[in-house]
């Protein structure tokens, strides 16, 4: 019976898991620029890598292989942001700036390779006026 | 003392890992904990506070688990942003000020921003940090800010220090 039970969840884990993955490497294709994929994937980091490996720990039980299993994803939460922060920090230095920004704190003064400038100034100066107020 | 307690934790870390459990491999492990911290060490890379000094770990778990329900919220939102129609331009860098008083407070805070799907931090300065966030609903600087809050929570305040220090 509690076999049955875990392996249920385990299914269940492992199939939301599998719809997450899909999704951000759907994401990594539809989404319109670098800035925007590498949200999606964050999904797969997140949810996807996650899930999967809270099944494997299910069919795991009291096991050191769960032990194992539960360092992998304590690190993976460590190390999975610190990756893809140096990701975007790179293309940030580098002057690269996602297109259509809606708000670009960095377009006033200090980076003046920002491609947006002239489009979003107005708006940038507004939304930045409403939150210092 | 506290070398002692990394030894150990080193070591713990070495068994889980490992799972053979032969005097030589056991030894390797014990050998390889020593060396370790004896390096860092030797490369003065010990802050003069020991971690459970400057941060509430127990409490610390239990952000964890706060920050795993809101990942999991923040995943199904960007989910349906991929799965909709027409892929929304609303990409914004925003400015979120960083108030934490430590280097981990601060790694943590800059960490939870970039785990959770829509938002990734781009660039951290010393009191705030560039976060390009996806959508609107990501963008919102009250659930940034409170973050931010549970982060500062975690920081155990500073001691009275030495002048001199």
């Amino acid at each position: 019976m509690l076999t049955l039970i875990v392996d249920i969840l385990t299914w269940a884990c492992f199939i939301v898991g599998g719809f997450f993955l899909f999704i951000g490497s759907l994401g990594m294709v539809r989404l319109v620029d670098f800035w925007a994929r590498l949200h999606a994937a964050s999904i797969i980091d997140s949810a996807g890598i996650g899930l999967i490996l809270v099944g494997m720990m299910l069919q795991g039980g009291f096991t050191l292989i769960t032990a194992k299993l539960a360092l992998i994803v304590l690190f993976l939460f460590i190390t999975g942001p610190t990756a893809s922060h140096a990701v975007a920090n790179a293309a940030f230095m580098s002057g690269s700036r996602p297109h259509d920004l809606v708000e670009d704190v960095t377009s006033e003064g200090d980076k003046p390779n920002a491609k947006d400038d002239t489009k979003s100034d107005s708006k940038t100066k507004e939304s930045t006026g409403s939150k210092t107020s | 003392m506290r070398a002692i307690v990394q030894i150990l934790g080193l070591f713990a870390l070495w068994l889980i890992m490992s799972g053979i459990y032969k005097n030589l491999i056991i030894g390797f492990g014990a050998i390889s904990a020593v060396l370790c911290v004896w390096i860092i060490w030797r490369l003065d890379l010990v802050k003069d506070r020991a971690i459970w000094q400057t941060f509430r770990i127990i409490a610390g778990t239990k952000y964890l688990f706060w920050l795993v329900v809101e990942i999991g919220k923040a995943d199904w939102a960007v989910a349906k942003v991929i799965l909709s129609k027409v892929m929304p331009n609303q990409q914004r860098l925003i400015g979120v000020p960083a108030n934490q008083r430590t280097d981990l407070g601060k790694v943590l805070y800059a960490n939870s921003i970039t785990m959770t799907p829509g938002t990734v931090t781009v660039e951290t300065e010393s009191d705030h940090l560039i976060v390009h966030s996806l959508t609107d609903e990501a963008a919102d600087m009250a659930a940034l800010e409170d973050m931010g809050n549970r982060v500062c929570a975690l920081e155990r305040p500073e001691p009275m220090r030495r002048r001199d220090v």
